[in-house]
């Protein structure tokens, strides 16, 4: 391997270390000693038992969210309705914890989230039918959903759902056979990580060695060579955006049923756009999902000690993780363009338009 | 006077010499033809002439001044307009605004489209190219497109017009008005380069012939002296046919008749106007023929990505044409495309996972609802071997392969599905002597193995060395259907040019 | 209409013009920029910044102009930094509008914690109202303008300068063949690079005006995300005004009357969740992709990166 090849491959790193240095400078104009803040961020995310709760808690929305991107991503389309998916998902899921039941436990929560993943993945029927019929990119209508799909559950929440007397609009309590278990006694975080973990292996599993999984990849690697080898891509492409609709409604009906355990007006603080950041770094490969979100979940945990202890304002956190954003996509682009330079073919219309 | 003179111009690319010491001269007021079967090397010509691509030695005199040029904008300053056989309009402006598009502003800093719009009509007016100015282009026919794009160079000030086989996309009636156009610019002093491989349009509008093989060129005849027998003797030439040892075909009962076939181009034109043949097993039927008339999309028909308008297409006995492409392939149907790295391979998968993109759901590699990857692999394995594919193990991506080794992939999956019929197009495009060796010999030996074969190809020789029979395909219809053995590349040449209609072959044995 | 009533209407037409202006503003950067082939999702960052530029150049350099001319150069500043990472490295539009958009909104609000909070800096001068004497007094309409502050006059006026810029210029025209067939514009002797670069750059200083509004004309201080997502609703409104600057601004008010409800039917209750009516743009959008109102087509190009044959 040339030296050249090495720099290359170690790119993303140099990125993401980077836009560290950088936030360092933020971390001094904050008026704080950056190694120390660093060191605490840090601490504060991982070797701390609240730290690590809030890690978890900040990452499990993100990667069911991440991963139903990535699904998209893989089949060659990009889902940036993730954010309206999540809220439909939750909304699905706070009906089944209201008013279906009573169940044991294991049989609520698996119903809501059932029905979370079918809203979710009806979120997304629409874009990808208009797609599929009308040719009409699935990013505009996507787009649009995500604040149908907000007002929506702000109706309900603000009317049939709303708990009596509230101040603002939340709904009544789920019934608790309904919660995500805590899994780290006397903290927030909940089973939902496990699920999503779950998910991730299962994810990995599909795409890599099933048949299925097998037909999403190639109608996303090249649909042209898919039509060719008699795969029917239209059907392809809906199948795999209502999956990727239903995995992020699975991160709302997480949200709710693990953390809040009510449906919130506007209980997602961006999430889904967040989603479409971690699913692309991540590669759209699931293990690159969990380490993406995980990263993601880790600095904002972390941030928050960093601000009690430093003074550090968590907004230093959403500016490194921005340029560590825009250093990792350019330096995907540069190089895929060094390769283009080199004389080697590039890889065709891919999952990773970058 | 001379208004163009190409002076041992010649242009490589990498090893490949696409022009090599071309001269030639354009008289002013004249239509100068450009005659060649692909690769003869009349686009990069012209595309040197256009700024599109510098020579690498050689020298271009404009109206007796030697000129460097060095982009269509110097070309356009120089009074080049170039009409390229595929368009660079944009459909949705109007005609108005796509002639405007890129010209100096007429009041500054306004278009000024209503004055750019009249300008246009009286130049429309002056050489029958009448187009309404204010509709968008997407709402024109190909003819009239065509006819914005004459305009577009004539706006500005063009007076040597360089038409790339501007009839490919006509009807009969548009090719006789735009005729009619070039005689009218003609007229008026105006040069016009027509480059062609239609024998009879050439002899019909041009006043001197240059006849391009190779990159060299052939000849340069004035049309007086033109006979069409001499030009597609020129243009075809007395190469050395590509000699593979091969037995000679036992054909058996037919796998594959095409009966009538009608099937619509990109454009809406008629790409395949009315194809009839039959293919039997045991046989490699070749058609020859320039690009572009028909061969693309009456593969893409059979294998179904394309639908069909009008006809038959029965594989096997069953009637196919209504049937969608996973249906043929189960059929017996196999098919390497031309294009092998947009539609015969996924380039960032495997090499184990492009031999069964088409099989990868069958019991075979399954088993209760998971892949059976090392089966896969091992499939993979066996054909590498078989094929003498150079990889780093089949795990690598096949984007990293060579060209060769990349038709090696496609060529070992479609074999290996044992199917009745395999369409071949342009099977050794890109590919070195060694490797086009190697698969045209497979090629025969799925013949020999009892397969029908249909093997579209752009290079004669190697399809009057290969097939047992050829069919010569011109404006989506077969001029004939000859045995290599009879026919002489003078009767291929013609029909290749359109000038020649045999009645066709008898039935093989 | 009794004279309560009368004023209501225009209390909340007025209100709605000033919601409409910040989406506008930013609507009309979005459809130079995708009308060019790149889709601005950063708009909603390069708002963000212009809100703080244009409050921090007002407060530290003379003015709510000087402020906004501040917003525009902030805004031109990101836009170019879109530019350059879409267009010269062909990185993926929308990841790098999400990666703006990020990074905007941590670095204003740490600046906004870090300079403006510990210098005591809470209110900034801003935008007055029009206060032409005789102004209130004009029947009808009196009291609505006198309501409004210049950018929103401005918003106004420049919709149809940029319908003429796009429909009747030389470089209008250029810009949109780069967005439909830049193939075709670069055959023809355009720089497809240099255009996209202008038309970001040009939809980031639009955006960071309609921050500058936020900061300046409709209150006097800059807050922690105080856009709100305004940069997304204008998406949304290039969309819904069909890639044209005027359809644009139009639907923008739209949204603005959308918004100024939310507000009404909270002081004023009307029984129908004010949802309902916020959700009605959004569909109205969706049925004009699908093509069940009139049909609207993004720029050909959009989203794709050009990339240079050989020469």
């Amino acid at each position: 391997m040339t030296i050249r090849t090495a720099i290359l491959r170690l790119l993303p790193l140099w990125a993401v270390l980077s836009s560290l240095m950088l936030g360092m400078g933020f971390v001094f104009l904050a008026g704080a000693p950056p190694l120390q803040a660093y060191e605490d961020l840090l601490r504060g995310a991982l070797a701390d038992k609240f730290g690590l709760a809030t890690t978890l808690v900040k990452t499990t929305p993100l990667l069911f969210a991440g991963l139903g991107v990535a699904v998209a991503l893989r089949a060659g389309l990009i889902n940036i309705g993730a954010e309206g998916q999540i809220y439909l998902g939750g909304l699905a899921a706070a009906l089944v914890g209201l008013y279906v039941g009573p169940f044991p436990q294991i049989v609520h929560v698996s119903l809501a989230m059932l029905a979370a993943f079918v809203a979710g993945g009806m979120w997304a029927l629409l874009p990808a039918v208009l797609r599929l019929r009308r040719g009409v990119s699935e990013v505009i209508t996507t787009l649009l959903m995500n604040y149908i799909g907000l007002y929506v559950v702000g109706v309900v929440v603000s009317g049939p759902l709303k708990e009596p007397r509230a101040p603002y609009p939340f709904s009544p309590p789920l019934a608790p056979s309904a919660f995500l278990p805590t899994i780290i006694p006397a903290t927030d975080a909940h089973a939902g990580i496990i699920i999503a973990l779950v998910l991730a292996i299962l994810v990995y599993i599909f795409l890599e060695h099933t048949p299925a999984g097998f037909q999403v990849r190639m109608v996303g690697a090249n649909p042209s060579a898919a039509a060719y080898a008699g795969v029917n891509v239209g059907r392809t492409v809906v199948l795999a955006m209502v999956v990727s609709g239903g995995l992020a409604g699975l991160g709302g009906a997480s949200e709710v049923m693990g953390l809040k355990h009510r449906l919130f007006d506007a209980f997602s603080p961006g999430y889904g756009y967040d989603a479409i950041v971690v699913a692309f770094l991540g590669a759209g490969q699931p293990l690159g999902v969990i380490a993406t979100a995980g990263f993601f979940g880790a600095l904002r945990s972390g941030a928050n000690v960093m601000q009690r202890s430093q003074g550090v304002p968590v907004a230093v956190i959403f500016a490194i993780q921005g340029l560590a954003v825009l250093f990792l996509a350019a330096s995907l682009a540069v190089r895929r363009r060094m390769f283009r330079w080199s004389g080697r073919p590039t890889p065709s219309a891919e999952a990773n338009p970058s | 006077m001379d208004v163009l003179r190409v002076e041992e111009v010649t242009k490589r690319f990498g090893p490949v010499i696409a022009n090599d010491r071309v001269t030639l001269t354009v008289q002013a007021g004249t239509v100068h033809a450009l005659l060649g079967e692909n690769g003869a090397g009349k686009t990069s010509l012209v595309n040197v002439l256009y700024g599109l691509y510098q020579p690498d030695e050689g020298q271009i005199w404009l109206r007796g001044r030697p000129v460097r040029i060095r982009s269509p904008r110097d070309a356009i300053r120089l009074g080049i307009g170039m009409i390229h056989q595929h368009f660079t309009l944009v459909p949705q402006l109007t005609v108005a605004e796509n002639i405007v598009l890129g010209a100096r502003p007429r009041r500054p800093p306004f278009l000024d489209l209503p004055g750019a719009e009249r300008e246009i009509e009286s130049i429309a007016n002056a050489y029958g190219l009448g187009v309404n100015p204010r509709l968008r282009v997407m709402d024109l026919s190909v003819g009239l497109q065509q006819r914005v794009e004459i305009l577009k160079a004539l706006y500005r000030g063009a007076d040597l017009l360089i038409l790339d086989e501007p009839t490919s996309v006509l009807t009969p009636s548009e090719t006789e008005a735009l005729f009619g156009v070039i005689t009218g610019l003609v007229a008026d002093g105006k040069s016009v380069i027509f480059i062609s491989h239609k024998l009879d349009e050439v002899l019909g509008i041009s006043q001197v012939i240059t006849v391009l093989r190779r990159g060299r060129v052939a000849a340069t005849i004035p049309r007086a002296e033109a006979t069409p027998s001499a030009l597609a003797r020129l243009m075809v030439g007395r190469d050395v046919v590509f000699q593979i040892p091969k037995t000679h075909a036992r054909a058996s009962e037919p796998a594959l008749e095409v009966t009538d076939l009608h099937v619509t181009g990109n454009l809406g034109h008629p790409a395949v106007s009315g194809v009839t043949f039959r293919l039997c097993r045991g046989e490699i039927l070749g058609i020859a023929g320039v690009d572009g008339n028909g061969q693309s999309e009456l593969a893409e028909a059979i294998a179904g990505l394309r639908p069909v308008t009008r006809g038959r297409i029965s594989l096997n006995g069953c009637e196919v044409a209504s049937w969608p492409p996973k249906a043929r392939i189960a059929a017996g149907l196999g098919f390497i495309p031309a294009d092998r790295y947009r539609l015969g391979l996924v380039p960032d998968f495997t090499v184990a996972e492009n031999l069964v993109i088409k099989t990868f759901g069958d019991p075979a590699y399954t088993r209760r609802g998971f892949l059976r990857r090392q089966r896969i692999a091992a499939h993979a394995r066996k054909l590498v071997a078989q094929f003498d594919i150079r990889v780093h193990g089949v795990q690598q991506p096949t984007r990293e392969l060579s060209g060769g080794n990349q038709q090696k992939v496609v060529l070992a999956r479609e074999v290996s599905l044992s199917p009745a019929v395999i369409i071949a197009m342009q099977p050794t495009r890109g590919l070195d002597v060694g490797a086009s060796e190697y698969v045209l010999r497979a090629l025969i030996a799925e013949r020999d193995r009892g397969a029908a074969i249909l093997h579209i190809s752009t290079e004669l020789e190697e399809i009057l060395g290969v097939c047992d029979r050829v069919a010569v395909m011109f404006g989506g219809a077969l001029m004939g259907i000859v045995r290599p053995e009879d026919a002489t590349s003078e009767q291929v040449g013609l029909m290749m040019a359109g000038a020649l209609h045999l009645i066709p072959a008898s039935e093989p044995p | 209409m009794s004279h309560v009533e009368g004023a209501i209407v225009l209390a909340y037409l007025a209100a709605s013009l000033r919601m409409a202006t910040p989406i506008g503003l930013a609507a009309l950067g979005g459809v130079l920029s995708e009308r060019s082939g790149v889709l601005n999702i950063g708009l909603e960052g390069m708002m963000l910044t212009g809100a703080l530029a244009g409050a921090m150049g007002s407060y530290f350099l003379g003015g709510p102009w000087i402020g906004t001319l501040a917003a525009l150069a902030s805004g031109m500043l990101l836009g170019a930094g879109l530019a350059g990472l879409t267009v010269t490295l062909g990185t993926n539009q929308i990841v790098s509008g999400v990666g703006i958009n990020l990074f905007a909104l941590g670095f204003t609000t740490v600046v906004e914690r870090v300079v403006l909070r510990p210098a005591g800096i809470e209110t900034v001068p801003a935008f007055a109202r029009f206060a032409a004497p005789g102004l209130r007094a004009v029947p009808v309409v009196g009291p609505l303008l006198a309501s409004l502050t210049p950018l929103v006059l401005v918003t106004i006026a420049i919709a149809p300068l940029l319908a003429i810029f796009l429909y009747r210029t030389p470089w209008g025209l250029a810009l949109r063949a780069t967005g439909e067939v830049p193939r075709a514009a670069d055959t023809a002797g355009i720089n497809v690079f240099f255009v996209r670069y202008m038309a970001v750059a040009a939809s980031g200083a639009l955006a960071g005006a309609g921050g500058a509004f936020l900061s300046l004309g409709q209150l006097n201080l800059f807050s922690e995300n105080m856009t709100a997502g305004r940069g997304f609703i204008a998406l949304a409104a290039v969309i819904l005004g069909k890639w044209d600057p005027i359809g644009a601004l139009a639907a923008a008010f739209l949204f603005g009357a959308a918004e100024a409800l939310q507000l009404f039917v909270q002081s004023y209750g009307f029984g129908v969740p004010y949802q309902i009516p916020s959700m009605l743009p959004y569909v109205l959008a969706l049925a004009v992709l699908a093509g069940f109102v009139s049909r609207a087509v993004p720029p050909a190009a959009e989203g794709i990166p050009y990339q240079q044959e050989e020469r």
